[in-house]
């Protein structure tokens, strides 16, 4: 079909080898480890949390990526996946959820009404739940194909396997969050 | 922070406070909370209960409430299909016919029979998309994850049918004011074959794993259960009040879109407990199986829309090459087409039971009032009372086994 | 043997005199009108008697109409369903603008219940009666009716939308 290879070992990180060690940066090395164990948190408000019960499934399986056991409790999951749209009424649940989710933590925001409201520009939705939580990747969609779920959470793996280990107390980040009024 | 998240009045403090078992031990508050594992959606319940047995309940529902009903409103009719599939999003195409034929019913117009048999086959499919998943995430919900993952295989060759009519998996907005956009590709027709062959041994496969389980069985007989009276009484419609024992399906009572030209039977429980719902669910599925078989068998050549060019969106083809066409596919989207001044109420059988479209029009371009009559919001008041006395994790399969889909509980 | 309309009407001529009027037959529906004060014994009959036997509270919604007479500017509609006969009927209440309250259906159909409450979220219309009567799908906090032809669809204090681009004036919108 199209020439992608598959993929059977994650490369290894840039490094020194030899008889029996491996010498590398400990931010690569936690960095992998960080990206391909990703436990999600799945906030499923309405249609795009079909969608992932879709990527759940056998047929495009999030299992393989990493995320195979969904996390239901916050204290317990990295990534808090917001799929569906967020009421006003919802919104300060969203938030107590994410301020309970411990470092490091990643948002992904799936569909077009957690992005942006989507098409529902009313009184009762919050147009985006950026407005209330920093987010790291916007999934659009309405709702978007599990390949496109799956793509984001590759996107943020991509982000993860990059991070510093010192970015969550890095000034930048402090800044961010006071944006948001989280403690 | 916190106080946002309970009622306003906390009367089960005053409850506490008074009431004390015979021991002394006391009652305690339970947050069923708007983020649960095992509620489809986000709603809330707040339980007063003594130790695991549930005394009292009081549900919280509108943390999805997305005002569809103001936003049709300000929506010509076309525009309104979008907002209809996100009802009951896992068997919208049922939403959207249905939205359709209360215009046609309100415009007068009549639909050819090529269009009904097609109409009745895509939603018998999302029936079945809608039972499947029902069930399946019961049997996750009381434990048993297996059959999910074998029967979601088969909402994805249903996806892949919707997407050879129309385009989208789960969202369709599919067909048009008096038929379909386009005829079925004979890749549809291929497909939808292919799955009639072979999803009934798999959902054979799924019934076997649960229905005579001793487990299964155990979890949900006289779960809560609702007599007959009260089920009426409560507004119920559908697999929850066909479980409780009364014969009341739409497509019998008021056949629309040729559903009289087929043979079916209606499945009918005894008790109305969770595994009674189950069960009727399962045999709804073989039913409908039946009915696509034999709509493809009697499949009539003809038309696949009604030729109303005041309505009905022109080919696409024709929109970019013929000034006319593109004239027409312009006022009909904005809804400059005439409307008659009329109120019409028309219901379908939706996966859940009656779902009803209110339709108010004042001849212009947007309804003066759309109200859908949701058959989730309606049944599940009788909630607390179905668990009332139950156990904790029987209040669970009860929810799950009702079927209550956030988007059409808010809209 | 089919209910017929003329029965319907003539029965509840007979029992409710003026409180019952309007009859008109739209579409497939007998659609009449009963006075806001008699609703719930209109109800009751409908569902009690022996050759009516409307078993079945099919809907219930609430109406706006800000252009009518004030005594008229709300209503609350009502759709019952006979299971034996297979007829359907709706009700219209129409009430006032100054303080809308009609008496709770909620004891005879346990359907009401919710319903009552959606249409008081979304009207302001007051149901006597009603055990619960407070918001149900917006936040407990609004205020205003969000229905009501007056307030306005979108959120007013969105930042996001220029309105500009929209083609939206004071004027328009």
């Amino acid at each position: 079909m199209s020439d992608s290879k598959i993929i059977t070992n994650a490369p290894a990180p840039e490094g020194f080898q030899g008889e029996g060690f491996f010498a590398g940066k400990l931010s690569d090395v936690v960095g992998m480890a960080r990206a391909n164990s990703l436990w999600p948190l799945p906030f499923a408000t309405s249609c795009c949390g079909i969608e992932f019960m879709a990527t759940m499934a056998s047929h495009y399986d999030v299992a393989r990526f990493g995320s195979e056991r969904m996390s239901f409790s916050p204290r317990q999951a990295d990534m808090l996946l917001v799929m569906g749209t967020i009421a006003k009424k919802m919104a300060p649940i969203l938030r107590q959820v994410y301020e309970q989710m411990a470092e490091p933590r990643w948002v992904i925001s799936v569909g077009a009404c957690a992005c942006s409201g989507g098409i529902f520009d009313t009184y009762s939705v919050l147009q985006g739940i950026d407005k209330i939580i920093p987010v790291d990747v916007y999934v659009p969609g309405c709702p978007p194909r599990p390949e496109q779920i799956l793509d984001g959470i590759m996107r943020l793996q991509d982000l993860v396997r990059s991070e510093s280990v010192r970015r969550r107390s890095s000034p930048e980040y402090t800044e961010l969050l006071a944006s948001y009024n989280i403690k | 922070m916190s106080d946002l998240l309970l009622p306003p009045e906390l009367r089960y403090a005053d409850i506490i406070e008074k009431r004390k078992n015979g021991d002394g031990s006391e009652l305690s508050i339970l947050n069923l909370g708007p983020t649960h594992p095992a509620t489809h959606g986000i709603f809330q319940n707040i339980l007063l209960m003594d130790g695991e047995r549930i005394v009292e309940g009081e549900g919280t529902v509108g943390y999805i409430h997305r005002a569809f009903e103001k936003i049709a409103e300000n929506r010509p009719f076309y525009q309104i299909t979008p907002l209809t599939d996100r009802m009951n999003y896992c068997s919208s195409p049922i939403n959207n016919m249905g939205w359709w034929m209360t215009l046609e019913k309100a415009l007068n117009i009549e639909v050819p029979k090529r269009a009904q048999y097609l109409r009745v086959i895509v939603m018998e499919l999302a029936r079945i998309a809608d039972h499947i998943i029902c069930n399946s995430v019961l049997g996750v919900d009381t434990g048993a994850l297996t059959g999910f993952l074998y029967v979601f295989q088969y909402r994805e060759k249903i996806y892949e049918i919707y997407e050879e009519i129309c385009g989208a998996r789960l969202t369709t907005n599919m067909g048009r004011i008096g038929g379909f956009e386009r005829d079925w590709s004979p890749l549809a027709f291929e497909k939808l074959n292919t799955l009639l062959e072979e999803f009934p041994p798999i959902w054979q496969e799924f019934e076997n794993l649960l229905a005579r389980n001793r487990i299964f069985m155990d979890r949900t007989i006289d779960v809560g259960p609702i007599s007959a009276e009260k089920a009426i009484s409560y507004g119920f419609t559908g697999p929850n009040l066909r479980a409780a024992g009364v014969d009341y399906d739409i497509r019998v009572m008021q056949p629309y879109s040729s559903y009289e030209d087929f043979e079916f039977d209606i499945p009918v429980g005894k008790s109305g407990d969770t595994y009674d719902r189950f069960c009727v669910r399962n045999a709804e599925v073989w039913e409908s199986l039946k009915i696509i078989k034999q709509a493809l068998a009697k499949l009539p050549e003809g038309p696949y829309h009604a030729d109303v060019p005041d309505y009905y969106l022109p080919p696409k083809d024709e929109v970019y090459h013929n000034m006319e066409a593109l004239i027409y596919h312009f006022k009909i989207v904005m809804g400059e087409v005439p409307v008659p001044v009329t109120e019409v109420y028309h219901p379908v059988e939706g996966g859940n039971g009656e779902l009803g479209f209110y339709l108010v029009t004042d001849g212009s371009r947007t309804p003066y009032r759309l109200h859908f009559r949701r058959p989730c919001f309606i049944y599940y008041q009788a909630f607390n009372e179905m668990v009332k006395g139950q156990m904790l994790s029987d209040a669970i399969a009860t929810l799950s086994s009702l079927n209550v889909i956030a988007g059409e509980l808010d809209a | 043997m089919a209910l017929e309309t003329t029965t319907i009407q003539s029965s509840l001529n007979d029992h409710f005199e003026s409180a019952v009027s309007d009859f008109q037959q739209i579409h497939d529906i007998l659609t009449f009108e009963v006075d806001a004060d008699q609703i719930a014994k209109v109800m009751t009959f409908l569902r009690d008697d022996a050759t009516l036997r409307f078993n079945f509270l099919t809907d219930l919604c609430g109406m706006h109409f800000p252009d009518a007479d004030p005594s008229r500017q709300f209503s609350v509609v009502y759709h019952m369903h006979n299971w034996v006969d297979n007829v359907r009927i709706r009700i219209k209440c129409f009430l006032p603008a100054e303080n809308p309250t009609i008496d709770t259906v909620s004891t005879i159909f346990l359907s009401a219940n919710w319903q009552e409450r959606e249409t008081y979220d979304f009207f302001g219309i007051i149901f006597k009666g009603h055990p619960q009567l407070k918001r149900i799908l917006n936040m407990d906090e609004m205020v205003s009716f969000p229905m009501r032809k007056e307030f306005p669809l979108e959120d007013g204090g969105r930042t996001d939308k220029d309105d500009r681009f929209f083609g939206r004036t004071t004027d328009n919108c």
